[in-house]
């Protein structure tokens, strides 16, 4: 039976990618919704019922665009920009675990394609590479605002990194584990870590916004100031691959939000419910996205409710207030840990 | 001195610790915009729903024709001289033995364009009208995919004989 794990990983994959990008697809319709509904519009409502062909529209519309590369571009680069970009927000959820293990025949399927003992280091190293993507493809189009654009995103995501990093320590002090899998099994019932990390919680939560250049930190693509920032130059399904990744890490991020801090696919109650294996596997699943789901939507709520950061204002942030707020949070953690527990 | 009552006293008093963490101000933020999340949505479906227009309302033209179907235009030009938007252009024509029937008068016009581009819809030209003929109906100009054809010539302005086009709820 060598070859099972084999299937069963593949499979996997194949569905978290194919749910991956599903999501993505359909944040980009709910994102329209969102902020339509909170600006008193109705939003998308043409294609489809209730506007729900939308995506598929705007990806077909995006395929049909002229494709152009600048002839003062890199070419190599500038394709490979959107491609690393996508590439680490896909990769990134690999170590996430969906839901509690399935019984297939005997055959315990786990619902995680790597348990990892280092997870949380490989979430941080993936995302830390996805900056690379911006950075390539803004550099290779040769273009000033482009250039700005990825500058910007690069020592952003430096320093969110740090507060970002430390602010992860708080939790592994906790649940005494790097692995993702143990940090959620640690949570059970309600025993989540946002009671224990409040603080800790709020920096990951702004770091987090931040690491997505989603509002009110998308400084890499204001249009206000640099045209379309890091992604001025690209065009057709590139420009695509782009805003679609963007959303890609949206989800992930969420996911791993409700890894860290809000109990993964634990719920109070459900365990006591004493259901047979498979139902509670997958209404675990449903509870992991449902959570992840309110979190999407907390990014799309924070994204049209806060103005953009000025840049001075958001390193000032960064460095001054964040980074010194987490190694508190990291020194209180640990002094909790040792002294009164 | 005091311009308008909306004028607000702008202080440069340092922020209180509680107002620089931000947060109580984001969260009342956030609070503002979900409130309006559930509010009554201000979008009109517009091509099923139109919007109640005013009985003055004043939309594309109508050539009008008379009680036997004759039109009343006899290109006198005074219409095009009254625009002030300078949309209307016509040619006269002389009316030939044996179209009494489709011509009031002795002149009409044989060629009648507005540009409704150009028009401002003021009105302007069927108070100039002399002979009934051109008036301001209910109606909204369709969107086309080409400029050209917004120039509307009298296929499209003169009533049809049994599709007569009521002005009265204007002109009350």
């Amino acid at each position: 039976m060598e070859w099972l794990p084999l299937i069963d990983k593949s499979v996997l994959i194949l569905i978290i990618f194919l749910i991956s990008l599903g999501i993505a697809a359909y944040s980009t319709y709910a994102e329209r919704k969102v902020a339509a509904f909170l600006q008193d519009r109705i939003g998308p409502n043409r294609a489809g019922p209730f506007g729900l062909l939308q995506p598929i529209a705007d990806g077909v519309k995006m395929f049909m665009k002229e494709e152009i590369i600048p002839s003062a571009a890199d070419k190599f680069l500038f394709m490979l920009g959107p491609c690393i970009f996508m590439m680490t927000a896909l990769m990134t959820s690999a170590v996430i675990p969906w839901g509690k293990p399935l019984d297939i025949g005997g055959y315990q399927m786990n619902l995680q394609v790597a348990d990892i003992n280092i997870g949380v280091l490989y979430i941080v190293a993936t995302a830390s590479v996805g900056v690379y993507g911006i950075m390539l493809g803004g550099w290779a189009s040769n273009n000033k605002f482009s250039l700005l654009g990825a500058v910007r995103a690069s020592s952003q995501m430096i320093s969110y990194e740090l507060a970002m990093g430390l602010s992860i320590i708080g939790v592994l002090l906790i649940s005494n584990s790097l692995s993702l899998s143990d940090i959620v099994k640690g949570q059970e019932g309600f025993n989540w870590n946002i009671i224990y990390q409040p603080l800790g919680f709020l920096i990951f939560l702004i770091c987090a916004f931040a690491e997505c250049n989603r509002a009110p930190f998308d400084l890499a693509e204001c249009e206000t100031e640099l045209v379309g920032g890091y992604h001025t130059e690209y065009s057709s399904m590139k420009l695509g691959m782009f805003l679609f990744a963007e959303y890609v890490n949206m989800f992930i991020s969420s996911a791993l939000i409700v890894c860290l801090f809000f109990g993964g696919y634990n719920f109070p109650g459900i365990d006591n419910l004493d259901l047979p294996q498979n139902v509670a596997s997958i209404i675990s699943v449903v509870i992991f996205f449902a959570k992840t789901f309110f979190f999407i939507f907390f990014f799309m709520w924070i994204r049209w409710t806060i103005p953009r950061f000025r840049y001075d204002q958001l390193m000032k942030l960064g460095w001054q207030i964040l980074l010194p707020l987490s190694i508190f949070n990291v020194v209180a953690t640990a002094a909790w840990l040792t002294f009164v527990k | 001195m005091k311009l308008t009552n909306r004028s607000v006293v702008v202080s440069k008093k340092e922020l209180t610790w509680s107002e620089k963490l931000y947060l109580p101000a984001i969260t009342q933020g956030l609070g503002i915009t979900i409130s309006h999340f559930f509010k009554k949505k201000a979008t009109v479906q517009y091509p099923e729903v139109e919007k109640p227009r005013t009985e003055i309302w004043r939309g594309r033209h109508v050539l009008k024709r008379d009680e036997e179907g004759r039109e009343n235009c006899t290109a006198c030009g005074l219409c095009a001289v009254a625009c002030p938007a300078e949309a209307i252009t016509m040619e006269a024509a002389e009316r030939m033995k044996g179209e009494e029937h489709l011509y009031r008068e002795e002149k009409y016009a044989a060629t009648y364009e507005i540009n409704m581009l150009r028009c401002i819809f003021c009105g302007l030209c069927e108070e100039a009208c002399p002979k009934d003929a051109i008036y301001l109906t209910d109606r909204l100009v369709s969107p086309e995919y080409d400029r050209q054809d917004f120039i509307y010539g009298k296929n499209k302005l003169v009533e049809k004989i049994d599709d007569r086009i009521d002005i009265v709820p204007r002109k009350k």
